[in-house]
C-alpha cells in the first residue's frame, strides 16, 4: 500500500466488515428496509451516501476548529442538508425515475444516523484526509450492506436483477417459473429487509465469535 | 442401533444417532442416583405425543374432507346425506391420500431434516418441538399448496421462528403459525381467495381461462369468503349449521371439523395437557366481539349496503364453527412455549385471542380470516402479560404483608410496638 498507511486503510477496510455500521453498529436500519426492494435503488442509495458522506466529513473536519461546540448539531445539519439537496437535484435531473422510487428517502439521509454518527464521532477530531477516508470507508461498509439485501429481494420477490428478469418469464412461464416456481410476495415488503439483515448479522457473528456481544 | 449409537458416542454426529435410538427403542441411560431429579413420565415426548393423538381424528377427517368437497364440487351436495354412503367412502379417502399425506410427509421430511442439521452443528440433542408443529402445518394450509413452497415456508419458520432464538422452548412465535403466516405474505395467491380451498379448483380455473371446453370450474369459496362479499343467501343455501360443526365446508385441510376439534380439546383438558383456561376465555373472548358486532347491527349502525354488513349480522356463536378459530384455539393458542405462563395471564391472553381473531374477520378487507394472526400477535404480547401479573402480584402481596401483624412469641409489649412500626 503505498498511498495508504496500513491506519489508513483500516479506516475504509474496517467498517466494511468487522465495524459495519448497520451489522455491528446497528445504524442506518430504517433506510436499508426502506429502499432495498431493488438492487438498482439499493446501489444509488449507496453512493449518494458515500458522497455525503464523503464530502461531509471533510468539510466539518476542515470546520473542527472554528464551530463552536454548543451549536454543532446545527451545523452538521447544514452540511449534511446541503448536500442531500445536491444529490436530490441531480437524481431529479438525471435519474428522475429512480428519484421517484427512492422518493422521500433520499431527503431522509438527513437523517440516516449513520452520517450524523460519523460528523460527531470521528470528523470533528480527525484531520480531512482520515475523515474522508473514514466517511468512505463507513459508506461502503453501508452500501455493501444494501446491495446484499437489495440483490436477494429483488431476486427473491421480483425474480429479476437491476431490473432484468433472470429467473425467466413469470407470466409467460419461461424459465424457473415452467417448473411452477413463484415470486416470493414476502421480500417485496419492508419486513423481510429486516429478516435479510439478521441473517447477515447472524453469518457474520458466527464466523467471527470475537463480534459477538457478551450479555 | 445401539451398537452405533455408542460408536458415535462423543463424535460430531452423536445427536443424529441419539435421537434415532430412542425414537426407535426406550433409552437404556437414567438419571443417576445422586442428586435431586423429579421422575415423571410425563416428558416433552409424551406431552407431544398427547397432541398428536388430539389431532389424529382431525387428520382422519380432513383426509375423507378433501375427496368430499372435491366431487361435490364436481358433482354437487349430496341430497340426502349419508355418512357411509357420500363421506366414508374410498373415493373421498383417496383425494384424501395423495393431496394430504405429501403434505404432512414434506412438513415432517423438512421440519426434521432441519432440526437434526441444527441438533448436530450445535452439538445439542434432537428436540422434539417439531412432532406437534409437523402435524400442525398440513392442516392449516389450503389443499393444493405446491410442496416446495411448503418445504420454503417449512424451512423459514423453523429456523427463523425457533433456531434462532434457541431451539425447542425458547421460541417467542409459535412455528406452525409462523410458516402459514410466512406462506400467507409470500405467496397470497395461494393462501386465500374462492380457488384455493378445494382440490382442483385452480387448475380447472387456469384451464377454463386457456379456452379448455368440457370442464366445469370449481367454486370453493369458504363460508368467511361468502360473508366477507355480504353474500350470505348464497352461503346459508349451500352449507346449514349443523355442516359447519361437523366439518363438512371447505377451508384449510383440518380446520373445518369443530366437533373433533372440540372432543380434541376435551381430550387434552382432561390429560392436563393444554390449559383450559386459554381455551375458555378464548371462546368467550370471541363471544363477546361477536355480541358486539351483533348489536351494532341490531341498533342499525351499519346498514346491508356497508362492506362489513355480512359478516357483523353473522350470529356470533356461529364465529366459532366456521373458519380456523376453533382449531386454533384448541391447538395453537395453548402451545404451552409462546401462551402466558400464569393463570391470570392465561384468561388475558386467551380472551384477546378470541376478540382480536373476531375482530380482524370483519373488519380487515384482506384477511378474511384473522386467527393466525392474533395468535402470533399476542405470542408477542404473553410475556408482558405475564410480567404485569407477576408485578401486580408482587405489589399485592407486599401491601398485605405491610399490613400483617406479626406476634412475636416471648412478650405482647414488643408486638405492639412491631404493629405500630408496621402500621
Amino acid at each position: 500500500m503505498g498511498l495508504l498507511t496500513k491506519k489508513d486503510a483500516s479506516l475504509i477496510l474496517d467498517p466494511l466488515a468487522d465495524n459495519n455500521p448497520i451489522t455491528i453498529q446497528v445504524l442506518g436500519i430504517c433506510s436499508a428496509l426502506a429502499i432495498t426492494a431493488e438492487l438498482e435503488a439499493s446501489i444509488v442509495m449507496a453512493i449518494a451516501v458515500i458522497f455525503v458522506l464523503g464530502v461531509g466529513n471533510v468539510v466539518i473536519s476542515l470546520m473542527r476548529n472554528i464551530i463552536p461546540s454548543k451549536i454543532r448539531i446545527i451545523v452538521q445539519l447544514i452540511v449534511v442538508a446541503t448536500l442531500v439537496i445536491v444529490v436530490d437535484q441531480v437524481l431529479k435531473a438525471y435519474a428522475y425515475q429512480l428519484s421517484k422510487t427512492l422518493g422521500a428517502f433520499v431527503g431522509l439521509i438527513i437523517t440516516n444516523c449513520i452520517i450524523m454518527g460519523r460528523f460527531e464521532a470521528f470528523a470533528l477530531g480527525n484531520g480531512p484526509w482520515k475523515s474522508f477516508l473514514d466517511g468512505i470507508g463507513n459508506a461502503l461498509g453501508y452500501g455493501v450492506i444494501l446491495i446484499i439485501v437489495g440483490f436477494f429481494r429483488e431476486l427473491l420477490g421480483s425474480g429479476t436483477l437491476l431490473g432484468f428478469p433472470v429467473l425467466g418469464d413469470p407470466i409467460a412461464k419461461t424459465g424457473l417459473y415452467a417448473f411452477g416456481y413463484e415470486n416470493n410476495g414476502f421480500m417485496i415488503i419492508p419486513p423481510a429487509a429486516l429478516i435479510v439483515v439478521g441473517i447477515i448479522i447472524w453469518v457474520q457473528r458466527s464466523k467471527n465469535p470475537a463480534l459477538v456481544e457478551e450479555n | 442401533m445401539h451398537e452405533l449409537k455408542m460408536k458415535y458416542q462423543g463424535k460430531k454426529m452423536a445427536p443424529a444417532f441419539n435421537a434415532f435410538h430412542t425414537f426407535l427403542f426406550a433409552p437404556n441411560e437414567t438419571t443417576h442416583a445422586g442428586g435431586t431429579h423429579v421422575k415423571s413420565a410425563d416428558d416433552l415426548k409424551r406431552t407431544m405425543n398427547t397432541v398428536i393423538m388430539a389431532l389424529v381424528p382431525v387428520l382422519l377427517f380432513s383426509m375423507f374432507n378433501a375427496g368430499y368437497q372435491h366431487f361435490s364440487a364436481i358433482n354437487g351436495f349430496p341430497e340426502n346425506f349419508s355418512l357411509t354412503e357420500h363421506f366414508l367412502t374410498w373415493d373421498n379417502f383417496w383425494i384424501g391420500i395423495i393431496k394430504v399425506l405429501p403434505l404432512l410427509a414434506v412438513s415432517y421430511g423438512v421440519g426434521l431434516l432441519v432440526e437434526f442439521i441444527f441438533a448436530v452443528i450445535k452439538g445439542h440433542e434432537v428436540e422434539e418441538g417439531y412432532l406437534v408443529t409437523g402435524i400442525l402445518v398440513p392442516l392449516i394450509v389450503p389443499i393444493d399448496t405446491p410442496l416446495w413452497m411448503l418445504a420454503v415456508a417449512v424451512v423459514f419458520g423453523v429456523v427463523i421462528g425457533k433456531e434462532v432464538f434457541g431451539g425447542t422452548g425458547m421460541n417467542i412465535l409459535n412455528p406452525a403459525l409462523t410458516i402459514r403466516a410466512f406462506l400467507f405474505f409470500a405467496y397470497p395467491t395461494w393462501m386465500s381467495g374462492d380457488k384455493v380451498w378445494v382440490h382442483e379448483a385452480r387448475e380447472r380455473a387456469d384451464q377454463i381461462a386457456e379456452g379448455a371446453t368440457g370442464v366445469d370450474a370449481i367454486s370453493g369459496e369458504t363460508i368467511l369468503g361468502y360473508l366477507a362479499q355480504n353474500n350470505e343467501a348464497a352461503m346459508s343455501a349451500k352449507y346449514s349449521v349443523a355442516d359447519m360443526f361437523y366439518g363438512f365446508i371447505p377451508g384449510s385441510v383440518g380446520e373445518t371439523p369443530t366437533l373433533l376439534i372440540l372432543l380434541g380439546g376435551l381430550f387434552l383438558i382432561f390429560t392436563k395437557i393444554a390449559s383450559w383456561r386459554i381455551m375458555v376465555s378464548a371462546v368467550i373472548g370471541s363471544l363477546v366481539m361477536g355480541l358486539i358486532f351483533n348489536q351494532v347491527v341490531a341498533l342499525e349502525w351499519v346498514t346491508e349496503s356497508s362492506g362489513f354488513y355480512g359478516l357483523m349480522s353473522f350470529d356470533y356463536w356461529k364465529h366459532l364453527i366456521v373458519g380456523g378459530l376453533a382449531f386454533g384455539i384448541v391447538y395453537m393458542a395453548t402451545d404451552p412455549v409462546t401462551g402466558a405462563q400464569t393463570n391470570r395471564g392465561k384468561w388475558i391472553y386467551g380472551f384477546l385471542i378470541g376478540f382480536i381473531s373476531v375482530m380482524i374477520r370483519v373488519f380487515n378487507p384482506a384477511y378474511p380470516e384473522g386467527v393466525f394472526l392474533a395468535i402470533l400477535l399476542m405470542n408477542v404480547f404473553a410475556p408482558t402479560i405475564d410480567h404485569y401479573v407477576i408485578r401486580g402480584n408482587v405489589k399485592r402481596r407486599l401491601k398485605r404483608l405491610s399490613n400483617a401483624t406479626i406476634l412475636p412469641k416471648d412478650s405482647d409489649s414488643k408486638a405492639q410496638e412491631l404493629q405500630a412500626e408496621t402500621v
